[in-house]
Formats: C-alpha cells, sequence, structure tokens
C-alpha cells in the first residue's frame, strides 16, 4: 500500500512538470481550444466512474450504482462535448492559403 | 494481476503518450485540430481499458450513463454559439468537477476504506464540490442569468474562514470513520458547495478569465484526487496535465491585468481611488468620414474587444479587413490577453469568421510597431486600450499592460456610448488628439464604412 502511495505520488509530480513544460508553448491564439480540450480529457473520470457504477456492491449498493452513472454521465458529457466542440473551433482556424479558397 | 489488468494498464500508457502528444501538437494552429484528434484517441482507449475492469459486474448503468452523456454533450457541441465559448466551456468544469464529486462519493461505499483512501476522497468532493457550485454561478454570471457585478459584503473573509474551519474539522472526522451515511460526510458535502459560491460571488464579470481558468484548473485537480482515491493512474497523469494548463491560463490572465490572483480572488475591483479628471474634448466622426481616412490608409489595426462579441460584429469586421487589404492596405487583429470573457475568446470569434490566424497579433508584437500603424479601430474595447495605465499613477489600473494603440497615427473608437470600462475609469484615449469617435452600435457602424467603399 505504502509504495503505491509513492508510485502513485511519483506519476503526479512528474506529470505536473510535463503540464507546465507543454501548455506554456501552447500560442495564445489557442488559448479557448485549449481549455475545451482540457475539459474533454478531465473527462478521464470516467474510467474511475466506470466501477462505481457497475461493480457490484456489498452495502448501500443501490446508491453507490446510482452515484457511478450520474458520475458516469457528467464525464461522458465532458468528454463527447469537449472532444466535438474543440474539433469544431479548431476546424476554423485556418491559415493564410487555406483561407483563399 | 490479471492478463486483461496488465493490458489494461499498458493502454493506459498509450492514452497517457497520446494526451501529451496531442498537447504538444496545440502548439500551432496548423497541427492543433490533428492534436485534438490523437487526444481523443486516447481517451477512447482509456475508456475502453476501463470496461475491461474485473469488478464492473454490469453494464447496463453504465450504458445509461453513457448514453446520456453522449446525447447532452454531442448537442451542446454543436449547438453552442461560437460567442458564448465561455458559458459552454464553465459549464464543462462544472461537469468536470461533479464527476469527480461523484466519483469519491460512491467509493466511500466500498467495504475497505483505508484512511488514504478517506482522504483522497474527501479531497476529490471538496474539490470537485466547488468546482461544481463555482462554475454553475460563473455560468449565470457570464449568461448575465445573474448580475455579473461583484458581490462583497462585510465579514465575508470570516464566513469564509468559518467554512473552512468547518471543513478541515468535519473532514478530519469523515477521515477517521469513513462511512456515506456519516453527518461529517453530508458537512464536508455541504461546505464544499457552498464555497464553491462564496468564492465566486466576489468576482465581477470582466475578471471572469481568471475564474474560468482558475476552475478549469480546480477539474483536473480533482480528477487526479479522484485517481488517488480509487488508484487509477491515467486518472492522474490526465488530472495533473489539466490542471497545470488553467493554472499557466490562470497566471497568464493575472499578469495580462496586473494584479495578483489572491487580489481578483477576493477583493471584487472597486475603484477605490479616483485617476486624475480628464482634459479635453472628444471628436465624434461620421461614417463617411470615416471611409475617406480609411480609404487612404496604408496599416491598419483592429483592436477587438468583449463589446465585439456582444454587437455580433466579427463577420463585418473581417468584411472591412478584406475590403482594406484588397484596397493595398496592410491588416492586422490585434488581441489582448484578457480581451473578452476567456483566454482566446476574440481569436476563436475571428476564426469562426474566416480570418486567417498569421492576422491574428499579440499584445507584445503589435506594440513595438504600432507608430507605423495609419488606422487603429478598437471595437468594444476599452480598459485593454486605456493610456491611463501607463501614465496615470493614481488611476486603479495603473500597471496593467495595454495595447498602445494612442501611439498610431489615428484611432477610431467604435462605442455605443461614453460609458466607462468594466474598472469604471475614465479613458484619456477617447480625448486624444487623434482619436475619433464613431458612436452607434459597431455592427452598424461598420456595415455604413462598408457600403461607402460598395
Amino acid at each position: 500500500m505504502e509504495l503505491e502511495v509513492v508510485f502513485l505520488t511519483f506519476i503526479l509530480v512528474l506529470s505536473i512538470f510535463l503540464g507546465f513544460e507543454l501548455i506554456s508553448k501552447v500560442p495564445a491564439t489557442l488559448h479557448t481550444p485549449l481549455m475545451s480540450g482540457a475539459n474533454a480529457i478531465s473527462g478521464i473520470t470516467l474510467a474511475g466512474a466506470f466501477l462505481s457504477a457497475g461493480a457490484a456492491h456489498a452495502v448501500g449498493g443501490e446508491m453507490a450504482t446510482y452515484l457511478g452513472t450520474a458520475a458516469v454521465a457528467f464525464a461522458t458529457i465532458n468528454v463527447v462535448g469537449g472532444y466535438l466542440v474543440t474539433d469544431r473551433m479548431l476546424a476554423m482556424f485556418k491559415s493564410k492559403s487555406e483561407g483563399k479558397k | 494481476m490479471t492478463t486483461i489488468e496488465l493490458i489494461a494498464n499498458f493502454s493506459y500508457i498509450v492514452s497517457a503518450a497520446l494526451f501529451i502528444f496531442g498537447l504538444k501538437m496545440l502548439g500551432s494552429p496548423a497541427t492543433a485540430r490533428k492534436g485534438n484528434f490523437f487526444s481523443s484517441i486516447g481517451m477512447l482507449i482509456a475508456v475502453i481499458a476501463g470496461l475491461t475492469a474485473h469488478q464492473i459486474a454490469s453494464f447496463e448503468m453504465i450504458v445509461v450513463g453513457i448514453l446520456i452523456g453522449s446525447i447532452v454533450g454531442a448537442l451542446a457541441a454543436r449547438l453552442v454559439e461560437m460567442t458564448s465559448m465561455p458559458e459552454m466551456v464553465a459549464l464543462f468544469n462544472g461537469s468536470g468537477g461533479g464527476a469527480s464529486l461523484l466519483v469519491g462519493w460512491a467509493t466511500l461505499y466500498n467495504t475497505e476504506v483505508s484512511t488514504f483512501t478517506a482522504v483522497t476522497v474527501i479531497l476529490a468532493i471538496l474539490i470537485g464540490g466547488l468546482t461544481l457550485t463555482g462554475s454553475l454561478l460563473a455560468y449565470g454570471k457570464l449568461s448575465e442569468r445573474i448580475s455579473s457585478a461583484a458581490i462583497v459584503f462585510s465579514g465575508q473573509r470570516i464566513v469564509n474562514s468559518l467554512i473552512l474551519i468547518g471543513l478541515i474539522g468535519s473532514g478530519v472526522m469523515l477521515a477517521n470513520d469513513p462511512s456515506p451515511d456519516s453527518v461529517w460526510f453530508f458537512a464536508v458535502l455541504g461546505l464544499s458547495l457552498l464555497l464553491g459560491v462564496m468564492a465566486v460571488i466576489p468576482i465581477g464579470g470582466a475578471d471572469m478569465p481568471v475564474v474560468i481558468s482558475l476552475l478549469n484548473s480546480y477539474s483536473g485537480i480533482a480528477a487526479c484526487a479522484a485517481g488517488f482515491a480509487i488508484n487509477n493512474n491515467i486518472l492522474i497523469v490526465a488530472g495533473s496535465l489539466v490542471g497545470a494548463s488553467g493554472i499557466i491560463l490562470t497566471n497568464i490572465m493575472c499578469k495580462a491585468m496586473n494584479r495578483s490572483l489572491a487580489n481578483v480572488l477576493f477583493s471584487g475591483f472597486g475603484a477605490i481611488k479616483q485617476g486624475k479628471a480628464i482634459e479635453g474634448e472628444v471628436k465624434p466622426i461620421s461614417v463617411e468620414d470615416a471611409y475617406y481616412i480609411l480609404e487612404a490608409a496604408g496599416n491598419v489595426c483592429f483592436v477587438p474587444g468583449y463589446g465585439m462579441a456582444v454587437a455580433q460584429a466579427q463577420h463585418v469586421v473581417k468584411e472591412l479587413g478584406e475590403i482594406l487589404e484588397a484596397n493595398g492596405a496592410e491588416v492586422s487583429y490585434a488581441i489582448h490577453p484578457v480581451a473578452g470573457r476567456m483566454p482566446g475568446h476574440m481569436n476563436v470569434l475571428l476564426a469562426e469568421a474566416d480570418v486567417p490566424y498569421e492576422q491574428l497579433v499579440e499584445m507584445d508584437d503589435i506594440n513595438p510597431r504600432i507608430e507605423n500603424v495609419d488606422v487603429a479601430i478598437i471595437i468594444g474595447a476599452n480598459d485593454v486600450v486605456n493610456p491611463s495605465a501607463r501614465e496615470d499613477e493614481d488611476s486603479p489600473i495603473y500597471g496593467m499592460p495595454i495595447i498602445n494603440v494612442d501611439k498610431a497615427r489615428t484611432v477610431f473608437v467604435l462605442k455605443r456610448s461614453m460609458a466607462s470600462g468594466f474598472s469604471g475609469v475614465d479613458n484619456p484615449l477617447f480625448f486624444g488628439e487623434n482619436t475619433r469617435m464613431l458612436f452607434g452600435d459597431a455592427k452598424e457602424s461598420i456595415s455604413g464604412v462598408i457600403s461607402e467603399f460598395g
């Protein structure tokens, strides 16, 4: 258990540094798509929500299932909506050569 | 670990790599769309891997959840107007926070909840909860369903401190005896939701870019906490990428307003000190005269602000830009980092109107060559072009970096009336020697100029 906590923290710290490094290179003109794209990625909670919605719970099982289902719905909104709207926006960014049809 | 679990965990590595790759490709508008696609493939892989977990006994409720979420998400993404992107992102932040809150809550029903897990569950509920209500309130303010003014009352800090103390106290009690039926659980839940409301009410409409960025970051951190609660790597990686992104944006927004995060979060915006009284004369201009000046201009720079979004003027702006280019002028669009209601808001609106991204320039690019601009056209921007920020030490916005349009040869200000910007500060630009005011609805004024060219 303790070792697992160390590993998870390790991953956390490295990803934070990586995140700062990556995001600081995104130009200001793409900051809105960056935010909506980040929204989509934060829908990753979905992977965790499956466990709550689908597991056979010992105590108070029904309530946990309902909570999990709601979590699945919320996270899916983020994933589906986030990626679609980001794509819609990015499709609008055209360079000069593309712009002249 | 079973073979399936092993494969699932390896797939998580692949999706993490795809997320990172996708974000890297967001470094340029030319590759950004492909990057978003890679990122979505990463998500698909993570979702499929998540479905193989051996604890899942039934899939019915999962399918129900996915169906509801997909329909709502797809409809929202398709129907939203580009001018309403800030509201949309606020709602997405909220649903991300809500999902983490619910995952944390459901984890409390597990038979064995260790103290460590309980602590991470509490963090997921706390951050997820305050992101949820904070985002809903931010949405209300952005869509003007509720007043977007900052609400500050005496004793606000005391109330907030009490909420925090209550949270810590009930959090400790819950961590000692984790149970979803415990009264301490409901205390943590309720106080977290309340904290979100209290955190956003003192923040005024024009500070929303900071709040949205910050809530974006929180939704990532909440996913991280949920990842610790259920021991899942990919949640931690993806959550911290999102958290870092939100924090960087928050920082950029604060710098662009020359204010500390604490100042934005806690003080509202009171124009406490009154700047110098401005002397001078406002010089209005007719559409026809504006046309004559533009017709002769060799270098034109548009400076859009939130007013352009309100007037839905982006398409006519682009039309005028094209006419000016055909007329031999060099045309650019200078965008201040806090123009609009979220980072990059103006860029998306202009991209929607088909302005090529090469013409969108940042404040630091335009300022060194602003003297060469024949006509700077200000559309619905105010504080971001207010020279008091540079010159008047008594001005409340003193020190904020601005686009120095007052140094351009001629400045057109498109404005409905003489009202001041969100800071309530007078703008000496309007009284400048080389400034001409084109009063009226921005869209109509520009259409008027276009028809003169016609």
